[in-house]
């Protein structure tokens, strides 16, 4: 027998913390832990635009760079890849750091088409990397901008890529490669021609896509989108955190509603399942709730018929029925059946209601069907 | 579960059976996905070859309700080999020393004839899952559980993971994972025949006269019927009432024609549901209720794990929450009840079940993540079971089971045995998926996967209608040759009933001690249909299932240019 190794991911019992100054504040932080997460944790932030806490750190976009004391002597590293440890002195912001940021930011730019591409209304959740530009405040032209090589069109309903608005983070290449590993996106070309790319004329639908839109919600400058929420403006939407209503990984969602209308859906990356969804809880979880074919009223049947009726005259039916079905042949002659589809709330009243106010314990659900 | 979702990405091992992940539980094979790129081994025993065989270590393919045999050889070469934890077993199991002598009749060269499988798979599996322990991770689903034996399949894992200590190790466990939203949650509340709220049996005296104080009402002492014995009785005219919420049995239970027929045969039926689906339109009182989007509650996972359900958007027309039609109906029945909204209902479930003491709305409106067992409101919850006794504060119990092959195995007349589940992006009868824009481009209908080279023998060919037949009905179907599936052996979902409701030639065996339905093993004819449908076809070119690549096909050449246009969903 060999033993478990001790674990070492989220979840797992913490060891001694590590004590370290950011910017001049003191916090302790967990072994293990990166320099990004002990200056997050003390109350600062930096642009992190090739970071995805599933896939872990890469260090590319060299956004997060912090100075670091080290023997007396200044380093700067990657936030992300470098780890925290004791007694460290970390700077965030220093002129330097900052006017280093903001070249960059205006690199990228460079590569987009973003300033005609971030009207007023974007997608603020989507658009990491234009609240940097904002933040520091970089301004498109001061790099000329590069020409963009024309994508082929992927007439797949779900996933929407704009090139444009591309700055070549590879995280959507990195989610799909390392954390969803379908495989179905790549990095095409070299340096300034660089394009994520699916085999088969760049046709998702040809591709191994599963459709998780991983992608999508991870996407820090609104290039990629869901289909379903084009046109959609969101600032106008408003969200509700609920859970996915398909299988039982109980994933968080979002609902995203415009004007009382159900619009589409969104990860809540708050949740356990940490933004993960698959297909279903992606794109379709919202569609048929406000299916045309919802039962809007009690239906009764009359003379072999089901036909709209009120109520006070459906429920008085099912009681009276009920009532004179225990009279004549005992409550064990009636079955409720609960659902797997419904809260749990919804379930403990129905076996309360076999039970009390039918007086039979022919309560079961689908669990075994 | 035993165990978490997160803790699999750290399991040493992880041995996946009769659970097709990758499909069914999307995110929880992201945590499998992560764990082999840690490094962990994954071992795949399922009879078909599944997508998460792309990932596996070693895929061992054996033959359909196998399962018994093979665990018990597994089994036996730990104990044999004394790979087993000695101290946990010592400590905290009971039948030890029977259950040995009991695997001794099932030696790996026996059961590998039995499996179908070559008999170092057997030695591999035993070797590779009792070194990694613990923290080696056993998940299964419904490949399990949907057999006539399927309740001595899992006691046979259980066995598995008692010999080897995964019984309260972190990212070890045995996990069946759950397949429907809140199916968790409909047991946590008792909707179960034998069991009032969080499991406390009803056929104890103490429990229910508990809650006859609670619920000052006197409660029926007999066990109640499952879903399976009330359809027989209902034919019988024994059952002349039904009140199905949000369920749509006609088309999801077995042997379809057989629930048809008992519902019909019911004097009395009422249906709460969202659609007027095909057990609603048997109904005499259909109720309009709420759906997800439009219900305050909470639905527990597979984990265990209490997570809040949140309105988004109001109820269309008159439909009203599945907790407001429920509490109306109580007034009707002269039994009134004195809470009125979701959270005072759970008020009353925690305070009668132990389990979910500790859980409130509003603990998990402040964002605390809790699983059960959480008996207090100052108890953090309880990420995995059995860490230092067993959860029943009983030893585990060794139960000696042996092979019981599917009720209906191939034959002459129907040689070819079909098991039905699921695909990622179609889910069950199809009421949802059915209706979101775009799927139809992902599976547009039923398709029945079979081996290449029996399709071969058969002379079917990619797109052609079928006719699948049992005993007890047959359904038109198109075909889809895939190495997917073993020889002798096919597949079918059950979420396009209009034009193929499989569930019309399932087997009606079921589980002797659960009822749960023999979903996974039926015994069919396949032949080409004399009609084809050209339609399913042209549909089925270029349809790849997960873990095939798909090839650009005429059809998508052919379809409309509209990448600049959004495609918004048709209402």
């Amino acid at each position: 027998m060999t033993t478990a190794p001790a674990p070492h991911s989220a979840g797992s019992p913490v060891a001694n913390p590590i004590n370290l100054t950011v910017n001049g504040v003191g916090v302790g932080v967990p072994a293990n832990s990166r320099v990004l997460d002990a200056l997050r944790k003390a109350g600062f932030d930096v642009p992190t635009l090739c970071y995805d806490e599933r896939v872990g750190p890469k260090g590319t976009c060299r956004m997060c760079l912090v100075e670091v004391e080290v023997d007396g002597r200044i380093e700067t590293v990657a936030s992300c890849t470098s780890f925290a440890a004791e007694d460290q002195k970390v700077e965030t912001h220093s002129e330097e750091l900052k006017d280093y940021r903001k070249t960059l930011l205006e690199m990228l730019l460079s590569e987009t088409s973003a300033p005609k591409k971030f009207p007023e209304s974007d997608d603020t959740a989507h658009s990491e990397f234009y609240r940097a530009v904002q933040e520091y405040d970089a301004k498109p032209g001061a790099v000329p901008l590069l020409e963009r090589r024309a994508p082929a069109p992927d007439p797949n309903p779900f996933i929407q890529r704009d090139y444009d608005l591309c700055i070549a983070c590879y995280r959507c290449t990195n989610i799909c490669n390392e954390w969803e590993q379908a495989g179905a996106i790549t990095v095409d070309g070299r340096g300034q021609d660089s394009k994520i790319f699916s085999f088969f004329n760049n046709n998702l639908l040809d591709s191994p896509c599963t459709f998780c839109g991983q992608c999508i919600n991870t996407c820090p400058t609104g290039a990629l989108t869901d289909r379903k929420l084009a046109g959609v403006d969101p600032h106008e939407t408003e969200q509700t955190k609920t859970v996915c209503p398909y299988c039982g990984v109980g994933c968080g969602i979002e609902l995203v509603t415009l004007d009382g209308e159900l619009v589409g859906t969104k990860p809540d990356f708050s949740a356990p399942s940490r933004g993960s969804l698959c297909v279903k809880g992606q794109f379709a979880s919202w569609e048929f709730v406000k299916s045309e074919q919802r039962l809007k009223y009690p239906l009764v049947r009359r003379n072999g018929i089901l036909e709209r009726a009120t109520w006070d005259e459906a429920l008085d039916l099912v009681a009276a029925n009920f009532k004179k079905i225990v009279d004549e042949d005992g409550p064990d002659s009636i079955v409720c059946w609960a659902s797997a589809r419904v809260v749990t709330e919804a379930n403990y009243l129905l076996q309360k209601f076999a039970r009390v106010a039918i007086g039979t314990n022919n309560i079961d659900n689908c669990s075994r069907t | 579960m035993t165990n978490s979702i997160e803790e699999l990405a750290d399991s040493n091992l992880i041995l996946v059976t009769g659970s097709n992940t990758t499909e069914a539980h999307p995110v929880i094979a992201l945590r499998m996905k992560k764990a082999v790129r840690r490094g962990a081994k994954l071992i795949v025993i399922d009879p078909r070859k599944i997508e998460l065989t792309k990932w596996a270590d070693r895929h061992v393919q054996i033959k359909v309700g196998t399962d018994i045999p093979f665990y018990n050889a597994v089994a036996n070469v730990i104990i044999n080999e004394k790979l087993y934890d000695e101290r946990y077993v010592a400590t905290r199991t009971e039948g030890f020393e029977a259950f040995a002598t009991h695997v001794q009749h099932y030696p790996p060269e026996y059961a590998a004839e039995i499996c179908g499988v070559d008999v170092e798979d057997v030695y591999y599996v035993a070797r590779e899952y009792a070194n990694a322990s613990p923290g080696a991770a056993l998940c299964y689903t419904l490949g399990i559980t949907e057999h006539s034996c399927g309740s001595h399949n899992v006691q046979s894992l259980a066995n598995l993971g008692m010999l080897t200590g995964n019984f309260g190790a972190y990212a070890g466990g045995v996990n069946p994972l759950r397949g429907q939203n809140n199916v968790q949650g409909a047991g946590d509340a008792g909707a179960i025949p034998t069991d009032l709220p969080g499991y406390q049996k009803l056929e104890k005296a103490p429990i229910r006269e508990k809650f006859e104080a609670a619920w000052d009402a006197p409660l029926p002492k007999r066990r109640g019927m499952t879903k399976i014995t009330a359809m027989d009785q209902m034919i019988k005219g024994n059952v002349r009432g039904v009140f199905v919420m949000g369920e749509n049995t006609v088309v999801s239970d077995p042997h379809a024609n057989h629930a048809e027929h008992a519902l019909k045969s019911a004097e009395f039926m009422v249906v709460q549901d969202i659609f007027l689906t095909d057990t609603a339109r048997l109904a005499d009182v259909v109720l309009p209720a709420a759906a997800f989007a439009e219900s305050d509650g909470t639905f527990a996972n597979s984990e265990r794990r209490v997570q809040r359900v949140r309105p988004a958007v109001e109820p269309p027309g008159e439909a009203r929450t599945d907790v407001d039609i429920l509490l109306e109906l109580f007034k009707r029945m002269g039994k009134p009840q004195s809470m009125s909204t979701p959270a005072e209902v759970w008020d009353e479930l925690r305070r009668l079940a132990p389990i979910l003491g500790g859980v409130t709305h509003e603990r998990l409106d402040n964002g605390e993540r809790l699983q059960w067992p959480c008996p207090t409101e100052d108890h953090p919850g309880t990420p995995y079971l059995h860490a230092d006794e067993m959860d029943s504060g009983m030893p585990g119990f060794f139960a000696p089971v042996d092979h019981i092959p599917p009720a209906e195995e191939p034959d002459d007349e129907y040689p070819v045995l079909l098991t039905t589940g699921r695909r990622r992006s179609t889910y069950h009868t199809g009421t949802q998926t059915g209706r979101a824009s775009g799927f139809d481009l992902l599976v547009p209908h039923e398709m029945c996967e079979i081996n290449p080279s029996d399709a071969e023998a058969w002379g079917i060919e990619e797109g052609d209608t079928l006719v699948v037949s049992s005993r007890r009905g047959s359904v038109t179907v198109s075909a889809k040759v895939t190495e997917r599936s073993p020889r002798g052996a096919a597949f079918m979902s059950f979420s396009f009933p209009e034009l193929t409701r499989t569930n019309d030639v399932t087997s009606d065996a079921v589980d002797f001690i659960t009822e749960t339905p023999e979903f996974k093993a039926c015994a069919v004819k396949i032949e080409r249909a004399a009609e084809q449908n050209p339609e399913w076809r042209a549909a089925q070119r270029g349809i790849r299932l997960a873990g095939e690549v798909r090839m650009p096909t005429q059809l998508r050449e052919q379809m409309p240019d509209h990448a600049d246009e959004p495609v918004m969903a048709d209402d």
